[in-house]
């Protein structure tokens, strides 16, 4: 039996609301479950009555963040539609896609996985590829069968539609090579580059399987490479970074280089890793027709998406929650705590839901040494809260500084009590911790829920604002 | 002071799953039982180190495996003289996959392995994925449970005769359906439990550093005890991983 678009809209609408008022969950990927089970072509459908199309980001890293900019760049031009944060698998996609009423351009983040999918049902008339770094690889199993699974979204793409790639990643670039109509973004800024980090991915030509040449990557195995084998190599970027600045755990300023214009961008979020989740942002908004000055004024308004270095005041002190949650991501979060001085207390909490990637032993891969001179009490948290623990005592940090506090919750107030008035404590927690510490936030009238955020953004304007 | 000598093949390609976490392991448990480590990398073309106590192997990921698996391929007498000098081993994953006689893919492609143990393995459907628990009788009369993540497409499949590690409590193991996980040749292990592997187990570094040691000691010392309580902790947590969602494919 097929059921008509409408009914199942209407079903899948109600069943959402149910679900945020028994207060059950969210309702940020229910709805959208429901529609793809009593009409999977619906969400397609759906898609094709946005007038001005959809735009796709997908990367293993840094994608919640890119949206909410390209968001904050495009909200002047379109009344969009889009996923909230983290609810980026088709079932998130098709959810976003029932409260489209009103909006005439989507704008997804997709997840890496469900890309192939995603991208079919939606033929996005732009694409941005912003990183394929190491990311449970029990949920997915290798990162070359990911490559593979793009190349075939890319291959799939509309001859019409704009393809953005990080130029920085040999693996994207090799995806866009001998495609029309591609933007490429990257950064070139040599002061902020070194050598390729311990364990890092692509360091193999995925054309002849030759080590690559790096002459610098700037985060993981992203930077300047060439194989010697083959010959390929990164190309000049059209849209570039350089003169970065980087202001600790405050944020960053670099010139920002347009086809057509340069500017000064100062952004509120924090490391090399946000330049080039703005890069992406950037390329991403100007496929799409947005200007110069839209361009910087959406990065600069942005502030961090849900969860990715949070501020939030407590009482005399201060809380920032930096989501962990592969090798890549927890080794810029550390260079970004130490770039500020390493902090005296630390939470680190690690559970291995299927949503934090079930097998842990990524955090052997993180390199967490640059944290050990200064730091004097590590509070290790969550389900795998002694594998944390042991990380640091094989690294050599004394077991008599180290507690183990399981619960999340009680990790941070464990952590708040070591802390000074006027401190900040830094607590680092993978996804599934971070939605606890959320919830226990909000609870206590500290911060909001996620899904209540974006709920109130969609009434208040419409297109939700992915923004705090 | 005696020293142990540690031959690490192939670090830069085979390296993921926490590979350098097994490596930490070794290193400072042999260290505060005051006997030295010492690790020497080998590459590609690289000849094993002489008076070698204890060779490891890693995982990679396909591309890095299929780099190295000629070079490997080409080592089965050289490791094998190791072992018969009384070198102990560990291989995990990748690792442990090459040094049987080879690799074979859905296109009957054949990717020659070192041919050091009596097995081979063949890919299959789906990715044997989760947690898994193990019972082990490294010394005889000796139950031991170890416990770890299994991540592989290629189903092992023992000789007859050949000796696995250990026996599946939880989890798939050597190929979802013999019930043996892992391979044992005398001080030689192979297997696919990472997770690391040795930070929640122990007593199988333990136990690898004495065989190590017999090597010019002529029998495993007496270790003393450490404070293995957060070690402990980490076991627990990850066999009741195994026992709660080990061996579903996914
Ligand atoms: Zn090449």
């Amino acid at each position: 039996m097929r059921i008509p678009l409408v009914i199942s809209t209407l079903v899948a609408r109600s069943v959402g609301a149910t679900s945020r008022l028994s207060g059950r969950g969210g309702g940020t990927t229910l709805p959208g479950r429901v529609l793809n089970t009593l009409n999977p072509g619906a969400g397609a459908r759906l898609a094709k009555k946005l007038a001005q199309g959809s735009a796709v980001i997908s990367a293993t890293n840094g994608k919640t963040t890119s949206a909410a900019m390209a968001a904050a760049i495009l909200s002047p031009r379109f009344r969009l539609a889009g996923n909230p944060a983290g609810a980026n698998l088709s079932s998130g996609v098709a959810t976003a896609l029932l409260h489209t009423r009103g909006a005439d351009l989507g704008l997804f983040e997709v997840d890496e996985a469900a890309l192939p999918r995603v991208a079919a049902a939606l033929r996005p008339r732009a694409l941005c590829l912003g990183n394929l770094f190491r990311d449970q690889l029990d949920r997915y199993g290798e990162l070359e069968m990911l490559a593979e699974r793009w190349r075939g979204v890319v291959a799939g793409l509309a001859a019409e539609s704009t393809l953005i790639v990080n130029e920085d990643d040999p693996q994207l670039a090799q995806l866009a090579r001998g495609r029309e109509g591609v933007i490429r973004f990257g950064i070139e800024d040599a002061r902020h580059g070194g050598p390729l980090p311990h364990a890092a991915d692509a360091r193999y030509c995925s054309n002849c399987g030759v080590a690559y040449d790096y002459r610098l990557a700037y985060v993981g195995h992203l930077g300047e490479y060439s194989c010697p084998g083959c010959g390929f190599e990164r190309l000049k970027p059209d849209i570039w970074a350089d003169e970065i600045a980087l202001e600790g755990l405050i944020g960053s300023s670099f010139r920002l280089h347009l086809p057509e214009e340069t500017l000064k961008v100062k952004l509120g979020l924090p490391g090399l890793y946000n330049v080039y989740n703005a890069l992406a942002a950037a390329a991403l908004g100007h496929a799409l027709g947005a200007s110069a000055s839209e361009i910087a004024s959406g990065l600069e308004s942005t502030e961090a998406a849900f969860g990715r270095s949070e501020r939030i005041e407590i009482g005399e002190k201060r809380l920032l929650l930096l989501l962990i949650k592969n090798p890549t991501g927890a080794n810029e979060v550390v260079r970004t705590i130490v770039a500020d001085g390493t902090p005296q207390t630390l939470v680190l909490a690690l559970n291995d839901g299927i949503a934090d990637g079930q097998d842990v032993s990524w955090i052997w891969d993180v390199d967490f040494e640059p944290l050990l001179s200064g730091l004097e009490r590590l509070i290790a948290s969550g389900g795998r809260a002694a594998e944390l623990a042991l990380r640091f005592k094989y690294a050599g940090f004394p077991e008599s500084r180290i507690e183990l506090v399981l619960s999340p919750a009680e990790a941070l107030d464990r952590g708040l009590e070591l802390t000074e008035a006027g401190g900040e404590l830094v607590v680092c927690p993978t996804y599934t911790a971070m939605l606890e510490l959320q919830k226990v936030l909000a609870e206590r009238g500290h911060a909001d829920l996620y899904w209540q955020r974006a709920a109130r953004a969609r009434k208040e304007s419409g297109p939700p604002r992915h923004q705090r | 002071m005696t020293r142990i000598r540690l031959c690490h093949l192939y670090p830069d390609q085979l390296n993921i799953y926490a590979d350098r976490g097994n490596i930490a392991v070794f290193r400072s448990r042999a260290e505060r039982r005051g006997y030295e480590l010492e690790v020497v990398g080998i590459g590609v073309g690289e000849a094993l180190a002489p008076e070698c106590d204890l060779i490891y192997l890693g995982g990679g990921q396909d591309r890095e495996q299929a780099l190295i698996a000629p070079d490997l391929a080409r080592r089965g007498g050289e490791i094998s003289r190791a072992l018969e000098d009384g070198a102990a081993l560990l291989a995990v994953c990748g690792g442990y996959q090459l040094l049987g006689r080879g690799y074979r893919d859905r296109f009957d492609f054949e990717m020659l392995g070192a041919g050091v143990l009596p097995l081979e393995t063949v890919a299959g459907e789906g990715r044997l994925i989760g947690d898994v628990s193990i019972e082990c009788e490294l010394d005889p009369g000796e139950m031991l449970t170890v416990v770890g993540f299994e991540n592989h497409g290629g189903r092992t499949l023992l000789d007859p005769g050949a000796v696995p590690f250990g026996r599946v409590v939880h989890g798939f193991g050597n190929d979802g359906d013999s019930g043996f996980e892992g391979c044992r040749l005398g001080k030689a292990i192979g297997t696919y439990l990472h997770g690391p592997l040795l930070p929640r187990n122990p007593w199988l570094a333990d136990w690898l550093l004495g065989q190590a040691l017999a090597r010019t000691l002529g029998e495993p010392p007496e270790l003393e005890a450490l404070d293995d309580e957060l070690e402990y902790q980490a076991h627990a947590v990850a066999l009741h991983r195994a026992r709660e969602r080990g061996g579903k494919l996914r």
